[in-house]
């Protein structure tokens, strides 16, 4: 089962006034007597005073009350939660890549601007994309560019009436949050009960004010959308542009191409198909690939190579840019580990990913549908991912897809994404990424099993888990109502 | 493979089980003719050892040259346990905490975080962090324009002592929303804002003011007498801070009568490394009146069933996953990994920890000010008290004095004639604790050299 520890007191609740990690002072000197006492500090800020080793022991056990990648499986669908490689982080972390300073001159940062160049290169080469901008430091903010650059392409284009973007339902909530920072409007267009994109409603949408769509592919419901070159179609005839959410990658690499697919613009999350680590919710890192007729466009700066040296282009180079996103280069190190990453896998990985996630995740989904679960989509194909529905045992055990995913947890996995996508009612997204052995899939399945015989059983138990964590239930209500956000020490 | 566990029989197996006869029939949903048959674009594999080699290769050749560039990313030392515990792997390969019973470390560490970020900036709420500080500060803009309750405005009054890049991003993000940034001139003696430079801006309709403390010059701002006319003005004031200075500046929540409404900046310099400009975490803190308008994630205590304290998510209805178009922003993540580094960071260095650190970098900063101006045609730019940054004027062009310092093992700042023409052949310089007496003389020498050789 788990080996979470217990609880862990806040760090402020260790404090002693006068107690300090003494090997970390430097030399007191009276350089703050040059501040003029108007500006100066009234009094000190409330930090801990600790001593290194109380600290080193607080945060290593608080660690200890995490799963993680590193000692759960964690199939978090749409989050791609893959092994981390260590030599990904050790190598971003050699001490000339940490110790360069982001406006360095260029020559003291070839080998990183090589490496960020040669990153770009792999990416066009593996979306079918024209450029790449690395910039991004998120999968949001590369959406955000994405957007942005559409807006930009038809404004550039004179075209000011454009401002709709095309979202189907199924989207992530970022895809319509991003169309409404970028100044758009926001359509939503139904998916039919297959999963595709209803392509009346489509056609319907779109008009004069079509900016463009956003699509995910596979999508959010865990299947091909196999209209795909209708629904490009369609938005081409009506002037629109494509942008193609990259968040579940994983699923086609070295499989289809979004550029081959006619898409004008993808963003990329490193921190799923490139294997970066999610760091208990970031940093991620968005990359962009655009098509030819939006590389003027792109967010700076971005790496060029010319006569054998590198260097960053940036507004003299790209005018007509969305600009900068950034105070400097975006996540300089994520993108490092990205490339070590490509590397070590080289194109005969890159082209198994895609087929070692879908044979992951299909046989998974095999083995839950013969033990007695539901696949929201029976009749297709799972992509990397795929959706179970749990609408038949809450109605038979008035058990929800919640009280499974944190009976999950008493078994030592790590729950599956719970009610996303919002179309399917009482659902597990289930990823179980290509690097998952047999053996832990099948721990898995084990561990349903046990699950719907208990629900069947002993309901209460599945309701009241988990039960062997350091905690219960939380009550999140309490939590909203009685906002405590900040330690204060006891009155 | 690397990375790929499966043996042949688990293959076989596993297909099966699926009744698929092969891998690819599993792709049978993907139009056959859009299916591709290789990457020959993609390096052949390397195994770690091959990587390992070249990553090492590629690091040696940009060497670790004597730096002086701050400019918004400053070189600290970092105590070795913060980046230790940081790459454990489960605070390095875990996620966002959605499941709050199997995330309590993550999820304290970031209530820890909250306390130690509104404690320094002298708020009352932080979030989780942002991406990184100029992004913040787009994203502070957007809120003060929705929080503000007495101004539809959407226009952000903008000291031109700003960071020009945060300058940049904030109009690259915020201005898709017709968020309109109006800059406001400074004081060519003392480098700062003066509250007169702001008087043609009295009575316009602005919903904030922005306020950078120390100012992308290094210099201090009077920002006791600037909190207040903007108050007077009924704008927002956003304050722009450095961390480590404020162990010994006045927290922007007590700036004048009633203290800054909304705080963001870089978090960089609280255990991250300047690792070429990221990943870095940006802050935000604020009034608790104002909480369901900050972007970004939350946590909040609270109690389990049987009663006892734990910590999960909170706030979420202001998030894109439940508002949708409606959000406060379309962020999803925060800089989790960067946050753990930098409340380890905080805990170890304590208020008194981190006061020396401030304090030694002003004083090496000064120090460093001494050394090069006692050059002949080298002046300090400015009059006023300052932080661990400062403007020198030399009297020839920058960049080739700095590409001469650079062959020779010295990074000598960041050349701003092109940003600030008015200051003429403006060097911006920087020196953190990290810098020794040793290392300033010799970049004084060397300063000496390179003039004479000229």
């Amino acid at each position: 089962m788990n080996e979470l520890k217990a609880r862990e007191p806040v760090i402020f609740d260790l404090s002693q006034p006068g107690r300090n990690a003494a090997a970390q002072m430097v030399a007191s000197v009276p350089g703050d007597a040059q501040i003029p006492q108007s500006l100066r500090r009234g009094s000190p800020p409330l930090l801990p005073q600790v001593s290194e080793l109380q600290a080193v022991r607080h945060f290593t056990r608080l660690s200890q009350l995490n799963f993680s990648i590193d000692t759960h499986f964690y199939p978090l669908g749409s989050c791609t939660m893959k092994y981390n490689p260590k030599a990904c982080n050790s190598l971003a972390m050699l001490p000339e890549f940490l110790g360069r300073h982001p406006l360095g001159p260029e020559t003291h940062g070839q080998g990183f601007l090589a490496c960020m160049y040669e990153l770009q290169d792999m990416l066009k080469e593996v979306t079918g994309m024209q450029a790449v901008s690395l910039t991004p430091m998120a999968g949001a903010q590369g959406e955000f560019a994405g957007v942005a650059m559409i807006r930009a392409y038809h404004r550039a284009q004179g075209d000011l009436a454009r401002n709709e973007i095309i979202v189907p339902e199924a989207a992530h909530g970022t895809n319509p949050a991003t169309a409404t920072m970028c100044g758009c409007k926001v359509r939503e267009v139904p998916c039919d009960a297959n999963g595709d994109v209803d392509i009346d409603a489509l056609k319907a949408a779109v008009g004069p004010q079509t900016a463009g769509i956003m699509l995910t592919n596979p999508s959010t419901l865990g299947v091909f959308e196999r209209k795909i070159l209708q629904v490009r179609q369609i938005v081409q005839d009506a002037g629109g542009l494509l942008y193609y959410d990259g968040a579940n990658l994983n699923a086609i690499l070295g499989k289809v191409r979004p550029g081959d697919m006619g898409f004008d613009v993808i963003h990329m999350n490193l921190h799923k198909t490139f294997s970066t680590p999610h760091g208990g919710g970031g940093p991620g890192s968005g990359a962009v690939g655009v098509s030819k007729r939006l590389a003027p466009f792109m967010p700076i700066p971005v790496v060029y190579k010319e006569g054998g040296r590198y260097r960053w282009a940036a507004e003299a180079d790209l005018p007509q840019s969305i600009g900068r996103l950034s105070g400097f280069m975006g996540n300089a190190g994520v993108n490092l580990r990205a490339y070590v990453y490509m590397r070590m896998l080289g194109r005969e990985g890159m082209v198994r990913v895609a087929e070692f996630a879908a044979l992951n995740a299909n046989y998974l989904l095999a083995r839950l549908r013969d033990a007695g679960y539901d696949p929201a989509y029976p009749e297709r194909r799972a992509s990397h991912e795929f959706i179970i529905t749990l609408k038949r045992q809450n109605r038979e055990y008035q058990i929800t897809a919640m009280d499974v995913a944190k009976r999950l947890l008493d078994h030592g996995f790590h729950a599956p994404t719970t009610y996303f996508p919002l179309l399917v009612p009482e659902c597990l997204l289930i990823e179980p990424t290509e690097t998952e052995a047999k053996e832990d899939l099948d721990g898995f399945v084990e561990a349903m099993i046990d699950i719907l015989r208990e629900a069947e059983h002993d309901p209460e138990k599945l309701r009241t888990a988990p039960h062997t964590m350091p905690l219960r239930r939380l009550d999140d209500v309490r939590a909203a109502r009685q906002l405590d956000l900040t330690w204060k020490p006891a009155a | 493979m690397a990375y790929i566990p499966h043996t042949d029989a688990d293959i076989r197996a596993m297909l099966d089980v699926i009744g698929a006869r092969s891998t690819e029939e599993l792709f049978d949903e993907i139009p056959a003719h859009l299916k591709i048959k290789a990457l020959e674009g993609v390096p052949a594999a390397l195994s770690e050892m091959q990587i390992t080699r070249l990553m090492n290769e590629r690091a040696c050749a940009d060497g670790r040259a004597l730096n002086f560039i701050g400019a918004g990313a400053y070189e600290h030392y970092i105590p070795a346990p913060v980046w230790a515990i940081a790459t454990r792997g489960e605070f390095y390969s875990a996620y966002t905490p959605y499941q709050a019973e199997a995330s309590q470390g993550t999820l304290q560490l970031i209530y820890e975080f909250q306390t130690m970020m509104a404690a320094l900036t002298g708020m009352e709420v932080s979030n989780a962090s942002m991406y990184d500080g100029a992004s913040a500060l787009a994203e502070a803009s957007l809120m003060a324009v929705r929080a503000h309750r007495n101004s539809q405005s959407k226009r952000i009054l903008v000291p031109r002592t700003l960071n020009p890049t945060y300058l940049k991003v904030a109009r690259a993000i915020a201005g898709n929303q017709n968020i309109v940034f109006v800059e406001a001139d400074f004081d060519r003696a003392t480098g700062c804002m003066m509250p007169q430079s702001l008087q043609t801006h009295e009575g316009q309709d602005f919903a904030a003011l922005v306020l950078q403390q120390p100012n992308f010059f290094g210099n201090l701002e009077d920002v006791r007498a600037l909190t207040d006319w903007a108050h007077r003005q009924n704008m927002l004031v956003i304050a722009v801070v450095n961390p480590t200075s404020l162990a010994l500046l006045e927290a922007p929540g007590r700036w004048g009568e009633s203290g800054a409404d909304i705080v963001c900046g870089e978090g960089q310099p609280l255990g991250v490394p300047l690792s070429s400009g990221g990943p870095y975490f940006g802050f935000m803190t604020t009034r608790m009146q104002l909480v369901r308008q900050m972007p970004g994630r939350v946590v909040g205590r609270t109690l389990d069933a049987e009663g006892r304290p734990g910590f999960t998510l909170t706030l979420q209805a202001r998030e894109q996953h439940i508002r949708r178009t409606k959000a406060t922003s379309n962020i999803c993540t925060n800089q989790g990994l960067l946050v753990t580094a930098a409340t380890i960071y905080m805990t170890l260095m304590g208020a008194e920890g981190l006061a020396r650190v401030a304090a030694a970098s002003l004083q090496r900063t000064q120090d460093l000010v001494t050394a090069l101006t006692r050059i002949k045609g080298v002046r300090a730019a400015f009059n006023s008290p300052r932080f661990h940054e400062a403007v020198l004027q030399l009297d020839r062009p920058v960049a080739p004095v700095l590409a001469e310092l650079a062959q020779r093992g010295v990074i000598g700042g960041l050349d701003i004639s092109a940003q600030f023409p008015e200051l003429g052949h403006a060097l911006l310089v920087c020196a953190t604790e990290t810098k020794s007496q040793d290392d300033i003389d010799a970049y004084a020498n060397l300063l000496r050299d390179v003039r004479g050789a000229a």
